[in-house]
């Protein structure tokens, strides 16, 4: 063991604190310290994307960072895209209708990308969902409806007024 | 998957950073981004005993913009780069190459001076900074030196860089002249993966059309990056053919050694270097 380190991040608009080892990922931290499980851990050695978190508004993979590193940041996960009254959100939504997901292991890294895309993109190609979707494994789905979803989100955030 | 124990510091300055490597030596490595550090870490193929934490030092994420030069914070991070839109026309031969290195998430946090010093052979941004000919500046507690990156890259994850050095900055030369076309090109198993060969050029022409400065560059196929500048100036002074595109896309070829691993025999990868070689060629021409 080594010294532990205080440290605190804003997670989902809430201020958390706590006290971990160095070598604590941000995940571990997020799963472990925070009881946040909704981010899953594949790989845990940044290929398949299923940990993916928005660090500052932008997905990154959260266990190729050390807790330690995201001190005073701020972290949004899938529990934060949800609802205020704690139902799916509309990109979930999409996801359920199109049948996006089997085994739903992927599917919060796959949201979160998702999100991060129709922020900075409100009308993006397939080509531009494949590529921002390009480090998210998915072994169940063949990625088509996963495509699909992200499609419907657009268009829905499109009539809505919703980014451009 | 968990990495081994280590203890953590967070310097203010490339200062306070290089004191630290001073005093810790090899027990010591520097993170940014992590991108390839943190899974080496989780594989425990690295076990460093201090992690010097470097991302948020302002001096490394500087960008300097000059008539004939860009310089880099060795902190910047690829997705900074990619959406710098002076950038993307003073480097378009690293702007072309970004798109090839890992995926969004990992280049939201990667940087360009951590993909340099991993050293990975098959790795995008190195192949990038030795076709330019870059020159990397190095720091450690007694001061800065400038390394050429054709320099830098010794064996795979070997490079020229110390202990006790920190990469602080990557200067690209900039070309100026009217018509300058650049290209990247690779091959790997699954998009996003590592290269099993990778090609670039960035070749300027004449208002006659022949070629007036040229370089090239293969990566994945040798242990590591290669400018291949012998073989770029078969090209000089000549109008950019068909066959003289195939006579020096033979000659990279035949300049490089590969080595077979089981991804790839050696034999596949110097016929993909002739063929990327040849395809960059044709489109920095066209």
């Amino acid at each position: 063991m080594t010294r532990s380190i205080a440290l605190e991040i804003t997670v989902n608009g809430t201020r958390r604190s706590g006290s971990v080892e160095p070598r604590t990922t941000l995940v571990d931290f997020l799963r472990e310290h925070l009881g946040l499980t909704g981010t899953h851990v594949g790989c845990e050695h940044g290929v398949c994307g299923a940990c993916s978190i928005l660090l500052d508004g932008v997905p990154v993979r959260s266990c190729l960072m050390y807790a330690v590193q995201a001190d005073s940041c701020s972290v949004t996960t899938i529990e934060g895209l949800s609802r205020a009254d704690g139902t799916p959100g509309a990109l979930q939504d999409a996801f359920c209708e199109t049948h996006a997901l089997q085994c739903g292991y992927c599917t919060p890294g796959m949201v979160i990308a998702a999100h991060a895309l129709l922020e900075e993109n409100g009308s993006p190609s397939e080509a531009e969902i494949r590529e921002a979707l390009s480090g998210n494994l998915c072994r169940c789905t063949g990625y088509v409806q996963i495509v699909e979803a992200v499609q419907l989100a657009a268009a829905r955030r499109r009539e809505h007024g919703i980014g451009s | 998957m968990k990495a081994a124990p280590f203890r953590y510091a967070r310097p203010a300055s490339i200062a306070e950073a290089c004191a630290a490597l001073a005093e810790h030596g090899s027990d010591a490595k520097l993170i940014a981004g992590g991108q390839s550090l943190v899974p080496m870490m989780a594989m425990r193929l690295a076990r460093p005993a201090w992690l010097i934490d470097i991302g948020r030092i302002a001096e490394l994420q500087r960008i300097e913009i000059g008539e004939d030069f860009v310089s880099l914070g060795a902190g910047v991070k690829q997705r900074t780069v990619e959406r710098h839109a002076e950038l993307r026309e003073r480097l378009p031969l690293l702007m072309k190459a970004l798109a090839w290195v890992g995926h969004p998430q990992t280049r939201n946090r990667g940087t360009v001076g951590g993909s340099i010093v991993h050293a990975d052979p098959a790795a995008e941004i190195p192949l990038v900074a030795c076709a330019l000919d870059a020159v990397l500046e190095l720091r450690d507690a007694a001061g800065t030196c400038g390394m050429p990156a054709r320099e830098f890259f010794l064996a795979p994850m070997v490079s020229a860089i110390t202990p006790a050095q920190c990469l602080v900055a990557v200067r690209f030369p900039v070309w100026n002249a009217s018509r300058i076309g650049s290209a990247f090109e690779e091959v790997s198993i699954r998009q996003g993966d590592f290269a099993l060969a990778s090609a670039c050029a960035q070749i300027a022409l004449d208002d006659g059309g022949r070629v007036q400065r040229a370089t090239l560059g293969v990566g994945g196929a040798a242990p590591i990056p290669q400018a291949l500048p012998a073989v770029a100036e078969l090209l000089l002074g000549h109008a950019p053919e068909h066959l003289l595109l195939e006579k020096v896309a033979a000659a990279a070829a035949e300049a490089i050694e590969p080595e077979g691993d089981l991804h790839a025999p050696a034999e596949y990868r110097r016929e993909l270097a002739r063929v990327l070689t040849r395809r960059v060629l044709e489109r920095a021409t066209r």
